[in-house]
């Protein structure tokens, strides 16, 4: 067969004189030649995700330098716009409104407790999901009949859209609903304060733990039988086992999957906004930026940009002290094996 | 995995051990299972159910009707939900395409081939899929009410290759690197020209990475919310933005058998397609988080 490649590689390679000193050259041309080869592959997804991403940034973060234009709620003059300093920044964090505090009900007086909303949801959201996706991991992780179909039925919420998720819970949690009727309760579960944030807590437990499960699992899967054999052959306890074996081993992986989740309740938008639309103190970070929008977008630009540093500092905190580095576990071995 | 014999304690006191072992397992995985199905098997039952009977708790189908899908199609009401489906399923397929296109040969470099700033690359591409889209809405609300983009399909699509792309190529190039490249080289050996190892080694090898990821940037455009709720109008509004806020027949009355019945039609084809792929889609879903 390679015969019949010969003829037609012939004329390419060149005379074996020049090969000889071509080859110690090539090495090195092979590394630019890939390089180059790299840099024409990735340039235009870079360029694309630059005008969708860097571009609308940089003009946020030169909007939110800008007054927004209207009447001034405190004196009553128009305002015509023009450069703001960090005006926008200080009616946000220290909710000011012109001179004075913004006053109760209006968007400027939420921030705090915007924040204080969004980290409540983030931190009680992920630590649930962390302890019962590690515990459907475990099972899945298990052999038994019927086990592909338990994968295939875990699958399911994730697939629905959030929008169904929280109109389908809403229903569940509606008054003459089921939620009630099954547990012989009368709770108003949208219209009241901890019974709203439990209800989207629920909800968003419900369609984001199997993700959370299926990395787990990943993780776990990674893990030889024989460790646990050895420590089993050993005298290890089941509890042993899991917090000396399965625990360090699989936490790296559970590190990605913490931190891909953290990030993504920070932004949480699409469940408080259509259960309760932010009311009985469900309001987000997001829903405060996308109620702001309309009211000024230089200040909502602040706003977001605000958000966007938090979401920011939080990820830098978790890749640099809890050592969860996603993209370490991307990169392929080499660097894997200089991280150990 | 775990559920291993127990080779040293005695035979009859082991074999009552592991039946008690396995019958947890099953418990728990049945409590899976109901729980994972449960709220999703509701909404169908009551997607199929009376208007009438919208809180009647009898957990089986009863009073089954079609009248709630009519609701759903129904333009007299203010519906325009096939509109919206198309719109979805444009917006979704043109955006899918584009990450594709741009992604593979991304992923390829990132995963094949050396050069320096590989990591700050990947990096930027990680950090560009954490980012928080409400970053991008207030801004791209105003540029794209400048010139006149707003309730556009562009004004839709661009924001949301801000999120897919970097799911695709992140996806894509822990694909890749599994990938037995080698296979080339030896199709080379045995005769191909580049072009036939191209055409039968290495495409046949990649198409499936390819496609679950195109299904997993699918479904991310399909289910996004927050962007098209603030950037379309009704001739470009997608089917989550229109159950979100669904007119039902009464004024000031929540539809929730026609929600129901809508989120039925937006969900089946996804639930189905994640059936059939499952194995995959799981693959693509957890790739590059352990390996």
């Amino acid at each position: 067969m390679s015969t019949l490649a010969q003829p037609k590689r012939a004329p390419e390679t060149p005379s074996p004189k020049p090969k000889k000193v071509q080859k110690e050259v090539g090495q090195d041309r092979a590394a630019t030649s890939q390089g180059r080869w790299a840099f024409w592959l990735i340039s235009p997804a870079l360029v694309l995700l630059a005008v969708v991403i860097v571009y609308p940034v940089v003009n946020a973060i030169i909007m939110a330098f800008q007054k927004d234009q209207g009447l001034d709620p405190v004196t009553k003059v128009f305002v015509q716009g023009g450069p703001a300093g960090f005006d926008n920044f200080v009616h946000w964090l220290a909710q000011q409104c012109g001179s004075a505090a913004c006053a109760p009900g209006t968007l400027g007086a939420q921030f705090w407790s915007a924040v204080g909303t969004t980290f409540f949801f983030t931190v009680v959201t992920v630590v649930l999901e962390t302890v019962l996706g590690f515990w459907m991991a475990v099972i899945m992780a298990r052999t038994f009949r019927g086990r592909s179909a338990l994968r295939a039925a875990v699958l399911v919420p994730w697939a629905i859209p959030t929008a169904v998720t929280a109109k389908l819970w809403f229903f569940i949690f509606a008054f003459d609903g089921i939620a009630n009727k099954l547990f012989g309760t009368a709770i108003l579960w949208t219209g009241s304060e901890w019974p709203a944030r439990w209800a989207i807590i629920i909800s968003d437990v419900w369609k984001t733990t199997p993700f959370m499960a299926l990395l787990i699992l990943a993780g776990l899967q990674i893990i030889p039988a024989e460790v646990y054999e050895a420590a089993k052959v050993d005298g290890a306890s089941a509890w042993q086992r899991f917090t000396q074996i399965t625990l360090p081993l699989v936490k790296p992986a559970l590190m990605v999957a913490v931190l891909f989740r953290v990030l993504d309740a920070l932004r949480m938008y699409d469940l408080p906004a259509i259960m309760t639309q932010g009311s009985n103190g469900t309001t987000t970070l997001s829903i405060l930026v996308v109620d702001q929008i309309r009211q000024g977008f230089n200040s909502a630009a602040a706003l977001s940009t605000i958000t966007f540093l938090i979401i920011f500092l939080v990820a830098f905190i978790f890749v640099r002290f809890l050592g969860a580095n996603a993209v370490a576990s991307a990169t392929p071995k080499t660097t894997k094996g200089q991280e150990k | 995995m775990t559920a291993v014999s127990f080779d040293t304690a005695p035979k009859t006191a082991a074999r009552r051990r592991e039946r008690w072992a396995s019958g947890r397992t099953y418990l728990s995985a049945a409590i899976i299972f109901i729980w994972c199905l449960i709220p999703f098997y509701w909404m169908i039952v009551t997607a199929f159910r009376d208007v009438g009977y919208t809180f009647d708790s009898t957990p089986f189908f009863t009073h089954v009707t079609w009248d709630n899908f009519t609701t759903v199609f129904s333009e007299n009401l203010g519906n325009h939900f096939g509109r919206n489906l198309l719109n979805s399923l444009f917006v979704a397929g043109v955006t899918t395409v584009v990450a594709l296109l741009f992604g593979v040969f991304a992923a390829y470099a990132l995963s094949r081939l050396e050069f320096r700033f590989k990591f700050l690359v990947l990096g930027f591409v990680l950090g560009a899929s954490m980012f928080p889209g409400v970053a991008l809405v207030t801004p791209l609300f105003q540029l794209f009410t400048n010139i006149g983009w707003y309730g556009t399909y562009q004004a839709l699509i661009i924001p949301n290759i801000s999120f897919v792309l970097p799911l695709t190529v992140y996806t894509l190039t822990s694909f890749f690197r599994e990938m037995p490249w080698e296979l080339e080289e030896s199709a080379r050996i045995d005769g191909c020209t580049q072009g036939q190892a191209f055409r039968k080694v290495i495409m046949p090898l990649a198409a499936p990475a390819v496609f679950t990821t195109a299904i997993l940037a699918f479904i991310a455009s399909w289910n996004e919310f927050l962007i098209a709720s603030q950037l379309s109008n009704d001739q470009t509004k997608t089917v989550t933005v229109a159950i979100a806020y669904f007119a039902g027949a009464q004024a000031h009355q929540e539809p929730y058998t026609a929600v129901m019945a809508a989120g039925t039609v937006v969900t089946i084809p996804l639930v189905i397609l994640v059936l059939v792929f499952q194995r995959k889609i799981v693959a693509g879903l957890t790739a590059g988080a352990v390996k």
